[in-house]
């Protein structure tokens, strides 16, 4: 009997995890606040980097203030491959990075081990 | 709290446990026992353990899962299991909790520690830049620091001192090591009108030169700017491995969801064994070396290649030049010298240039600045020849010392006898696609004087190489059939492509590519198009010179040999992450079943501490797999002589 439950609960826990981790779970695109004559978005770094996908305007410079809340090594660097950024974040601090936003395009980042994932959008 | 004292602290608390590891079997254990064991786990998890926990979770609540994860999830349900264990009085494993958080920050702390040398090469390159300069201002020599330099600034350098910025000596020479920027470890000897690289270091004399590049437009900037990119890319080949590492965590779950399962409903086995497999199964699946297999080779093997003046653009370029099966040359400034020099003189070579250059020395013809080059490579003083007289379509006449001289070209035999040695010799220069100049005194023809644009020393040794590597080179022209043969006989290569036009280049590497990638050697100013056409662009440039965006591989120094070393450095560092992939993805496809248990009937099986440990030196090897890449030597040494 208790056998059984334990199967039950272990499938019902694989299901619950394929759920959680391959279902879709949409996450909103957040805007860049442009002032006068720059653009600054505050992204926190946390179990992943929130807002994950920012959009900046073409030709007004801009900033992303990362904010690592996260003690995890993983998290610790951010990597932007087409702005050849690779800069290490410190714990519990704001850390401004700034953007070159002269191209359009999606570019994406990612932590040092590209496990974790953000977007940045110029148009 | 660092990563270091989160490790000191949990190897600390858990040596008390380890000690009774191996005292238990005689009979002597921790005053309190299991509750003993409790207090000092809880620290462990609290302290150490407490931010791989808080960031789990931090992930979880983002749907993603990391080696965090991992980490929390078996420490905590060995933890958990063993106090519910410890209250219902059966054997607890507080132990195997606190070995794995140790043994991890561990491999954590080494891995930390060697990233930071592998992404070392950039604050290496930034640290070459001079702080000041000493600035002509007003009149005043002022130090001023690197920043307000601006171009067309005088600047004065004395021995042993940086120079500041890219620029061009006005007065004075000296020997300058440019090694640091070009890879070039012979100093090389400037005078005023040559070209300075900022951050190069000047040797033995004072001179003074005027600023052509500040800030982000030097040289070094550049260099630095691009091999920050090259560091942060990825390679082709990462993507399949992106692709695993994003679904890796939770099938690992599920996997270790599936073991405890089986063990315990089908086949029957106690819960603590069942549970000490799942367990193994999520610590020793972390897929940190997966994710920096690649990086960390990149980052080693573009910041090598820096250092020897060979900028590889990013790991895309990486990729392809180790696919390459044809190097295309261009010939004029990439196989030779890229000017006319004079390489043989027969007669008595003295007079014979002294002649010459005293009737040459007011002509600009390319083949008579060849002809004054040489005579001030060998010191002889040249003085304007008198009166004058061009012989139509042949040459000059004019009097030299006093005597009448003339200076022509072979349609001068018509006026003069040449004897038969002299025939000879020049009939076997012409046949070398060489420019005969025949000089006479008098009526009597006195010498010959050959002239060609002659191959770069290096040239036919790095053809040499590649060819040794199994490549095919071609040579690609706008000269025609006989000098471009000649020049490819000298130097070996394969095939002559001649008489192209400049347009037509591209269309003729394009043709090469049918037979496989093909790389392109050129000098990145003319042969822009060719350089994007072919697989891998080599764009060859001296000092400050070179367009940097032009090619995929750019070289700063202007040697046929870094050809060479570009390749074969792409080739190691290539096959580097080909190695490290292998060994991360055997670890883990091995690993894992064997901590399911599936080999223990062949009385093979990791407790979780040995799991920890394997995780934590995965990673640690890759890394120092990538770091060895700064150690590995390399063949392509100029030893191979010419094969022509």
């Amino acid at each position: 009997m208790i056998k059984l439950i334990v199967l039950i609960v272990a499938l019902l826990l694989i299901g619950f995890i394929a759920w959680w981790f391959f279902g879709n779970h949409a996450t909103a695109a957040v805007d860049a606040a442009v002032s006068a004559n720059s653009q600054d978005v505050g992204v926190e770094v946390s179990g992943g980097y929130s807002p994950s996908t920012v959009v900046l305007k073409k030709g007004v410079p801009a900033t992303l203030t990362f904010n690592r809340k996260d003690p995890s090594s993983c998290l610790k660097q951010v990597v932007f491959p087409d702005f050849g950024i690779n800069e290490f974040l410190p714990q519990n601090e704001a850390h401004a990075i700034p953007i070159d936003t002269s191209k359009p395009g999606e570019f994406d980042y990612a932590c040092g081990m590209n496990m974790f994932h953000g977007k940045v959008i110029i148009k | 709290m660092s990563i270091k004292n989160r490790f000191v602290f949990s190897l600390v608390v858990s040596l008390p446990m380890l000690v009774e590891m191996f005292t238990k079997p005689f009979g002597l254990m921790l005053p309190g026992g299991a509750w003993t064991m409790f207090l000092l786990a809880t620290a462990v998890m609290a302290v150490s353990a407490g931010p791989f926990i808080q960031s789990a979770w931090a992930a979880f609540r983002h749907h993603h899962a990391n080696m965090d994860t991992l980490v929390a999830i078996g420490t905590i349900t060995a933890y958990l299991y063993s106090f519910y264990a410890m209250l219902a009085g059966k054997a607890v494993f507080f132990e195997s909790a606190a070995f794995v958080v140790t043994f991890i920050l561990l491999g954590q702390y080494f891995e930390e520690k060697m990233k930071h040398s592998a992404s070392g090469a950039v604050s290496k390159l930034v640290d070459l830049q001079a702080k000041d300069a000493e600035v002509q201002r007003d009149g005043q020599w002022t130090q001023v620091p690197l920043a307000q330099v601006v171009v067309n600034d005088i600047i004065r350098v004395r021995p042993g001192q940086k120079i500041a910025v890219d620029g061009v000596i006005v007065d004075g020479t000296s020997t300058i090591d440019e090694s640091m920027v070009t890879g070039e470890s012979m100093p090389v000897t400037k005078q005023a009108g040559d070209k300075v690289i900022g951050a190069t270091m000047n040797n033995t004399g004072t001179f003074t030169f005027k600023a052509s590049k500040v800030g982000n437009d030097t040289l070094l900037s550049q260099i630095v700017e691009m091999v920050k990119k090259a560091q942060t890319s990825h390679a082709p080949i990462q993507k399949t491995v992106d692709k695993v590492a994003d679904i890796f965590v939770p099938a690992v779950l599920i996997a270790a969801i599936a073991t405890f399962t089986v063990w315990y409903v089908f086949l029957d086995a106690p819960l603590v064994s069942a549970l000490l497999f799942a367990v193994s199964v999520v610590i020793i699946a972390c897929p940190c070396a997966l994710g920096i297999a690649t990086p960390t080779a990149l980052m080693v093997g573009t910041g090598r290649s820096a250092k020897m003046g060979i900028l590889i653009k990013n790991g895309e370029v990486l990729e392809a030049a180790n696919r390459v099966k044809t190097v295309v040359f261009d010939k004029t400034g990439t196989i030779t010298a890229g000017h006319p020099q004079v390489t043989d003189i027969v007669g008595d070579a003295s007079q014979v240039l002294h002649v010459a250059a005293n009737l040459e020395v007011a002509s600009e013809h390319p083949l008579a600045t060849a002809i004054l080059d040489k005579a001030k490579a060998e010191n002889i003083s040249v003085t304007a020849a008198q009166n004058f007289q061009a012989i139509e379509g042949k040459g000059v006449r004019a009097t030299v010392d006093g005597q009448p001289a003339f200076i022509g070209n072979d349609k001068l035999m018509a006026d003069y006898q040449l004897d038969a040695t002299l025939s000879t010799q020049m009939a076997q220069l012409q046949a070398e696609a060489k420019t005969v100049v025949l000089v006479g005194v008098l009526d009597r023809i006195i010498g010959l004087i050959a002239i060609q644009d002659a191959p770069k020393a290096s040239s036919a040794a790095a053809i040499a190489a590649l060819k040794h590597r199994g490549l095919r080179t071609v040579m690609l022209t706008g000269d025609n059939q006989r000098v471009a043969q000649a020049i490819a006989d000298e130097v070996g290569i394969d095939t002559v492509i001649a008489d192209v036009l400049p347009g037509d280049k591209a269309d003729h590497v394009k043709q090469l590519q049918a037979d496989g990638p093909v790389a392109f050697v050129g000098d990145g100013i003319n042969d822009a198009p060719a350089l994007t056409t072919a697989d891998v662009g080599i764009a060859m440039g001296s000092g400050t010179d070179i367009a940097i965006e032009s090619g995929g591989i750019v070289l700063v120094k202007n040697d046929l040999m870094d050809v060479v070393r570009a390749l074969e450095l792409s080739q190691k560092t290539f096959s580097r992450i080909k190695l490290n992939l292998f060994w991360a993805f055997i670890y883990n496809t091995l690993g894992i079943p064997v901590a399911a248990g599936i080999f223990v009937v062949f009385g093979l099986s990791l407790s979780p501490e040995l799991a920890g440990l394997g995780m934590a030196l995965s990673s640690l090897s890759v890394v120092a797999s990538s770091l060895l890449l700064n150690k590995s030597k390399l063949t392509s040494t100029p030893a191979t002589s010419s094969v022509a």
